[in-house]
């Protein structure tokens, strides 16, 4: 386990993303009304680059001639067959126990933590007085 | 740091190389007309006032929709969409990028959804298949040599349909012959025979795509009020016309005829004919032109393309079904770019062994087709 440096907290505005690769490893970075989440860019269904598909809410019924459209921008719909993923946990809702995305922890760190290490940021600038996105892979 | 250690991130992540060593044949690739202007250079100009005056007429149900199973825009993967604009499959280079070189495809067999046999004016329909094969060459086939054509023939016009088929019969670039699968009869009925005199005669394929429309519903009940219901219907749909081929004596006829059914999976097979051979035993006085029981019809005549293949629980079942079906019969398709697709590292969720893949991801195809 390592942590890296992915962005700078404002880099990715809320509702948007950022495709990373980490160690070979493509990997989406969400931001959801300022919170970040973190998916392997592999939906485990056939293989399509899940990260780039859309960002929807979640359509819910307690009976036929209802429906509600909850949770708005958390589900990520693949972009093939479209199964939806919770953002927040990879989970998956046509089969949640089974079905899992690959989720990384993110935090957001301030600068002046990030300079102490142990974090992968030789080369990178790390400036004192900024916040950074920060995935644990 | 290193790119790959988080900071000097690129945005987009490099394209993925295929992983798969084995040559693979997919039977079901979709290209797709950026517009039906595409088609004007190779019609006369007769056409392209004809249907700027009066337009098409398609025996089509829903006006400002389609009857077609669509979960995503234009069928596709939303992620299909050629960056140089253009509806999904449109794009020569991004169709090699993300399918032929992706994947490793040695031959890629065509299938296009637009035809001229479902026009009602028969002499544009005409029109338009010739319209759809010279543009099918020039566009695609002479470009990337992978790709095989179908000849795209006006069915519902048996004459007209065999005059085209004559004009390509022996060109390389042209592997079978497409007729729309909502067709105005079952296709087993003997308006429908020249063409498959032809096809037997030039040894080319029949290759039987869901397609076309002809203002009936899928369903015996009508309309139904679902897409994922349509989804499934439509394979119904294929089932029937197979019954119909075998029911009709066309391959008691034709016995060489082949005839490929395409996107309608193969699950249902070795029930219909377990059914079909049921049925034969107490009702063959009805039906004394067939020779055989229907299910040998289904075995030495008809072949099936695995897409959407189907994810049981215990996905070793499928394999069972395969034995049932006949590994022989069974071909390998993507239908990339449509949205149900099949990635052919992951689509068989059993190990085959090797000899099984090689059948299935291309053997099969390339004797069917006469590939080399
Ligand atoms: S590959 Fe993602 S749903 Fe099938």
């Amino acid at each position: 386990m390592a942590r890296h440096i992915v962005a700078d907290a404002g880099e990715i505005p809320p509702g948007g993303r950022k495709l990373v690769t980490i160690r070979g490893r493509e990997i989406g970075v969400f931001n959801q009304g300022g919170e970040y989440f973190a998916l392997l860019n592999r939906c485990p269904h056939q293989g399509a680059e899940l990260c780039k598909g859309t960002l929807i809410g979640l359509a819910t019924s307690t009976g036929p001639g209802n429906f509600e459209l909850t949770r708005h921008g958390e589900m990520l719909k693949c972009p093939w067959h479209g199964w939806e993923y919770e953002i927040r946990t990879g989970q998956s809702w046509c089969d949640p126990n089974d079905i899992k995305a690959r989720a990384y922890p993110v935090t957001v760190e301030h600068g002046a933590t990030l300079v102490k290490g142990p974090y992968v940021a030789e080369t990178f600038q790390v400036e004192i007085e900024q916040d950074y996105v920060v995935i644990e892979v | 740091m290193t790119p790959e250690d988080g900071r000097t991130l690129v945005a987009e992540a490099p394209a993925n190389a295929s992983r798969s060593k084995l040559k693979l044949i997919d039977c079901d690739v979709h290209h797709a007309l950026r517009s039906s202007k595409d088609l004007y250079p190779y019609m006369a100009t007769r056409w392209h006032d004809h249907i700027a005056q009066f337009g098409r007429r398609r025996p089509v149900p829903f006006l400002a929709s389609s009857p077609y199973p669509k979960t995503a825009p234009a069928l596709s993967r939303t992620d299909s969409w050629p960056p140089n604009g253009g509806p999904p499959g449109s794009d020569l280079a991004f169709l090699q990028e993300q399918l032929l070189d992706r994947y490793n495809i040695e031959y890629g067999m065509l299938h296009l959804l637009t035809s001229g046999m479902d026009e009602r004016n028969q002499d544009l329909g005409n029109a338009l298949c010739c319209a759809i094969n010279d543009w099918q060459y020039e566009h695609w086939t002479q470009k990337d040599k992978r790709l095989k054509a179908a000849i795209v023939v006006p069915g519902e016009d048996a004459v007209a349909a065999v005059k085209e088929i004559e004009r390509w019969a022996g060109n390389p670039d042209f592997c079978q012959i497409s007729i729309v699968t909502h067709s105005i009869e079952p296709l087993g009925r003997r308006r429908y025979w020249p063409i498959y005199e032809a096809a037997q005669a030039h040894n080319l394929p029949i290759g039987l795509h869901s397609s076309g429309t002809n203002g009936h519903a899928v369903t015996s009940a009508g309309w139904c009020s679902y897409y994922v219901e349509e989804q499934h219907n439509v394979a119904l749909s294929q089932q029937n016309l197979a019954i119909s081929l075998v029911c009709e004596g066309v391959f008691e006829r034709f016995p060489a005829l082949k005839a490929v059914i395409v996107e309608a999976g193969f699950v249902w097979v070795p029930a219909v004919c377990w059914r079909l051979d049921q049925h034969w035993a107490r009702m063959r006085g009805e039906v004394p032109h067939l020779t055989k029981k229907p299910s040998e019809y289904f075995r030495s005549n008809l072949w099936y393309s695995s897409q959407p293949a189907d994810e049981p629980e215990n996905p070793q079942d499928l394999r069972q079904v395969i034995e049932w079906l006949g590994w022989d019969r069974l071909m390998f398709a993507t239908d990339y770019p449509h949205w149900d697709m099949d990635n052919p590292e992951h689509a068989f969720k059993f190990r085959m062994t090797e000899a099984e893949q090689q059948q299935v991801f291309a053997g099969n195809a390339r004797a069917v087709y006469g590939l080399a």
